[in-house]
Order: C-alpha cells, then structure tokens, then sequence
C-alpha cells in the first residue's frame, strides 16, 4: 500500500518535472525577450567606450559600435597624467569611502535593525515611524542644516565626513528589520533559555537567517556611496580629498563645447560603472544562493 | 470638604505619574541592550537626518533666502503656498498626484509579478535575469536618457515614430516628449521601466525565501493553481517584504522629479506638463534661493506621502506594523 503511494508520488512528481520544465522554457523565453530591452543601458555603456570620435556623436545614436577601439582609453590616461593631483589619490578615495562606508552602513543599520524588530523597548514604534517618515523628506530642503552640522562637528575635509552622513541609512534600516520580523520568536526564546546573550543570538542565528536582506542592502548601499558626489562638492573644500566620481564630474563641467574629452568621459564612465556591476553581481549571487539551500522553518 | 477632595486626588495624580516614571525608567533600564544595539545608527540618524528635517521644518516658517538670517513668516509660507501659488495648485500638485498614482501602484506590481516569474527559473540562470531586470537602476539616469531620447524622439528618425509611421497608425510624426498631451505618458512608460529597484530586489529575496514546505502542504490541502499558491501562501507569507517595496514604491514616485526634465531636455518642462512637487522645490530652493518656501513645500510633500502611505497600509491590512 505504501508502497503503491510513493510510486504513484514519485510518477506525479515526473510529470510535474516535465510540466514545469515546459512551462519554464516558455517563462524563459519571454523573460529573455522583455529582458534584452532592459540590459540595453549596461551593452550601451561597454559599447560607447569602445567607440571611435565618429561613432560618439552619431544622431540618432547607436547601442553598438561598428568599428570598436581603445583610443578612449588612452585619451583617459593621458589626461589623468596632466592632472595636478594624481588621478590614483581620487581612486584611492572613492575606495576607502565606499569601501568602510558600505562596511559601517550595513553593520551599523543591522545592529538598529534587531531591536526594533524583536524588542518591544519604550519608544521603538515612534522611532521606527520617523525612520520611515524620514524617507518621505525630499533631500534638497536639508542640504543647508546638514551643511552646517558637518562644519560644527568639524568633520569637514576628512574620510568621516564622507562616511558618516551616509552610515545615517534608513531604507538599509528598515530593509533589515523587515526581513528579521520574518525570524520565528521561538527561535530566539529557546537560544535565550539555552543561555545565549543578546550578541550571540544576534549573530549566531537572526544575521544568518537575513542575509539575503543584508547583501541586497550591500549592493544598495555600495552604488549609493560610490557614485555619490554630494559629500565631494558640499563637504570638502580641498581637492585631494575628493573623489573618483567627482573628479570624471569635472572633466568636462568647464569646457566650451562638449565634443573635446568625450571620448574620455566614455572610458572613465566604463571604469567608475564596473566595480557596481561586480558587487551587484557577487552579492546578488550570494543572495539566490542563500536562498537555495536554507530558508525560514 | 471638597478642597480636601481636590488636595487628596491631587496628590494621587502626582503619586500616579512619579509611578509611571519609575515604571519607564525600569523597562527602559530593562531593555537597556536593546538601545546599546541602537545607538550607533541613533547618533549617526539625529546628526543628518533628525535635526535636518527638524531645522527644515523650523524654516518653513520662515522666510530664507540662504544668505541672510531667516526672518519668521508664521503661516506665510503655507498661506501662499495654499492660495496663490498657481504653477503649484495647477499644474505641480496634479501632475505630481497623477503621475504618483499610476507610476506607485503599476510599478509596485510590475516588481512583484517580475520578481515572482524570475523565481521561477532555474537558479542557474537567475542571476542574469535579475542583471537584466536590475540594469535601468544600477546603469543610473544618464544611461536612460541615451536610451529613450532616440526612441521618443520628434522627427521621423525617432524609432517609435518611424515605426508607427510604417505601420500607418499615424500621418505625422509626433513630439512624444516635447509636447504636452504626450510628456506626462512619456515620462510614466520610462519610469516604470526603472522601477525594477530596491523594492524589486527585496521582493525576489523574500519569495526565493519562502518555505518550500508550505507548497507542499497547502498542495495537499487543496491549493491547485500557481495563483492560488501566490494568493494563500507567497504574499501572507512575506508580507514584510511587500510592505517595504509598498512604501518605497510610493516614496519613489512621490519624490520623481527629474525624469521630465531629461526627457523633455527643458527646465522647466513644456508649458509646464511634467513639472512635479519636487521640481517646484528644487526650483525654489536651488534656482530662486527662498529655501524658507522650498521647506514648506517639502513639508506639504511630506504630508502627502505620510497620507497615501497610511492609505496603503489601510488598504493591505497590515495593522501589526507602523
């Protein structure tokens, strides 16, 4: 009898196997379609540096080059060479910032994460309401206050005040506490009763279950800070320590025409996009992979 | 007689608060790990974003042109802002509703119907989908421009009209996004086609993370359609991850801004059909420097955004959170 019921099951799954795969190719298919249109902008940025001075400025403008070449790139290297600052100290920069900026931003939001999703202390709901209130805020009407509370903190022209405006993250915040309210209380309970403190629960058994929250949150956090030019030109009166990004902003800011460098600019905008597209691409692996193998019981 | 009542419920109402006192002292000293856990991203949230909203809020009652002192204005601000500010009242505040409620909602279950169909392939190709679907908002703004400008363009070269031509559909080619009736259709179509953002990646993690064992279970007690599945067990099951992409969704659209003006290439927009609250602001703000008008605009957005978001929140059911 049991036996009869495992085969009829296992059949059942066979054919449930081969349904789906049908139903996936089909899936596969359409998604592939719609999705070729929407990685257009990603063959767009390979493509323009690659191009030659003829391609650039063709109208209307062409997604692939024809005839691809690496002059751009040699125009971007001989103009980081006249620089007056050495290109590599802006590089440099924008590494260290984004680098321990999206490091502090992810601990930092995961840590305010655990207690507002799993301690009812006094005060937790009006503070998780101003987080989200605080998203609602347009950026503009703040630049002049936060101004002023870099100069009186006196972090002005140091890694700190690159860094420490951003490590205020509250979409990371609330991103984090969203996933950790999907961690059972009972698992938490029964750590505690085994003797687990407050850090060991919190490491040991909420931060694996979010990891999926945790590296999206890294990906985000990362484009933030990199391609970020606000704390370079607000922030920072002195050129040596502003950014990459900043520093490509300017290349062609104060030209005349807007031919001259655009060959350049096309190079540099492939190099500063690539270090996204490779954490976008480690981190989101990590996220699909967590997700295979465990998951919330 | 009744001064005596008075004095002895007096002192009970003194007793009762110094009570109360005591009490919130000891839950707060109770939970004192909890804001050891807090404070890191406490000091950080009131230094720049705290006491910025609160400053700004503070100008909004102010007259301030960034240079000089603000000077208080009371309820000037809001009282021009309500009466007299017609680029607001006419073409600001009902672009910003139309395009908010269409681009909010539609992307928000564009993302989730995207998010789900993705989680249904196999993982070995998941990856390169979700690059696909994640690319408009990872390549960022300048990227899109260079993408749409040639396709709505108004000549006959424009590959949307050059098709439509082709096809017959229309006798003449159309200024997809320099003219009014169009802009705002322009401006919603390549919105959502970026809306695969924050919200999107969250949704995809907490359907790939739904328990495979439900689907069993709920198969056996009678669940038979894919629907019926997203229905009874994928959306109550990760109900924090919707109410996350909600919230961003509709702050996002809410916030737009700059999408009319890099589609149209004028500042401001043609007779003024794409101009939003947020272009309003930064117009007052950063061009006629009157920050005091720019924050009480901000503060009205605020106030919109908070509406509609407890209007969602209402509309999902989702008490437990706030």
């Amino acid at each position: 009898m049991a036996a009869i019921a495992e085969n009829t099951s296992k059949a059942g799954a066979r054919r449930r196997l081969i349904k789906l795969d049908k139903t996936q190719m089909m899936l596969m298919l359409f998604l592939t379609l719609v999705g070729i249109f929407m990685i257009l902008p990603l063959f767009y940025i390979f493509n323009h540096a690659l191009k030659p001075y003829s391609e650039l400025f063709l109208y209307p403008p062409r997604i692939f080059v024809q005839q691809p070449t690496l002059t751009n790139f040699s125009e971007f290297f001989s103009l980081l060479k006249d620089s007056t600052i050495p290109a590599s100290r802006y590089l440099f920069n924008s590494i260290v910032v984004a680098g321990l900026g999206t490091v502090s931003v992810v601990i930092v939001s995961a840590l305010a994460a655990y207690p507002l999703s799993k301690h009812p202390f006094p005060g937790s709901k009006l503070l998780f309401s101003a987080i989200v209130i605080s998203l609602m805020f347009v950026p503009e009407a703040l630049q002049i206050p936060r101004y002023i509370v870099v100069a009186q903190l006196g972090i002005m022209d140091t890694y700190v005040g690159h860094i420490l405006p951003h490590v205020a993250a509250p979409v990371s915040v609330f991103l984090v506490k969203q996933f950790m309210d999907q961690v059972p209380n009972d698992l938490i309970e029964a750590a505690k009763i085994d003797g687990a403190r407050e850090f060991t629960v919190f490491m040991r058994i909420v931060i694996p279950v979010v990891m999926p929250s945790i590296a999206t949150s890294s990906i985000l956090t990362f484009q933030d800070i990199w391609n970020d030019t606000s704390t370079s030109t607000l922030f920072m009166q002195n050129d040596a320590m502003k950014t990459f990004p900043y520093y490509l902003s300017t290349l062609t800011n104060n030209l005349a025409n807007s031919v001259a460098r655009q060959g350049a600019v096309a190079a540099a905008s492939l190099i500063l996009f690539l270090p996204t597209l490779i954490i976008f691409l480690t981190f989101q692996r990590k996220v699909i992979a967590t997700m295979a193998h465990s998951g919330i019981k | 007689m009744s001064n005596e009542l008075q004095l002895a419920s007096k002192t009970q109402v003194k007793l009762g608060v110094q009570e109360k006192l005591n009490l919130l002292t000891k839950r707060i000293w109770k939970y004192r790990i909890s804001y050891l856990f807090l404070s890191p991203f406490l000091i950080a949230f009131t230094l720049f974003i705290l006491i910025p909203v609160l400053a700004a809020f503070g100008l909004s009652f102010t007259y301030y042109n960034s240079i000089q002192p603000p000077t208080f204005a009371g309820w000037d601000n809001f009282e021009y802002l309500l009466s007299q500010d017609v680029l607001f009242l006419k073409y600001a505040l009902p672009n910003t509703l139309t395009f908010a409620l269409i681009v909010g909602p539609g992307g928000y279950v564009l993302s989730f119907i995207i998010a789900w169909l993705i989680a249904q392939i196999p993982d070995r190709w998941r990856i390169w989908f979700v690059l696909a679907f994640y690319a408009p908002s990872l390549a960022g703004g300048v990227v899109m421009n260079i993408i749409w400008q040639p396709l709505l363009s108004g000549d006959r070269i424009g590959y949307l009209n050059s098709f439509l031509l082709r096809m017959g559909w229309i006798e003449e080619p159309q200024l997809w996004v320099i003219d009014p009736d169009y802009l705002m259709i322009a401006m919603i179509g390549v919105t959502m086609w970026t809306s695969m953002g924050v919200g999107f990646l969250a949704l995809l993690a907490g359907i790939l993370n739904v328990d495979k064992q439900l689907y069993e279970a709920a198969r056996i007690d009678g669940v038979k359609s894919r629907l019926q599945e997203i229905w009874y067990i994928t959306i109550p099951y990760m109900k924090p991850q919707m109410l996350f992409a909600a919230v961003m969704a509709i702050v996002n659209a809410f916030k737009a801004g700059q999408i009319g003006e890099t589609l149209s290439g004028m500042k401001p927009t043609p007779e003024y059909a794409g101009h939003t609250i947020h272009n309003h602001i930064s117009d007052f703000g950063l061009i006629r420097y009157e920050m005091g008008y720019a924050a009480a605009l901000s503060v009205v957005l605020l106030l919109m955004i908070y509406f509609f978001n407890r209007l969602s929140w209402r509309l999902f059911g989702n008490k437990g959170d706030e």
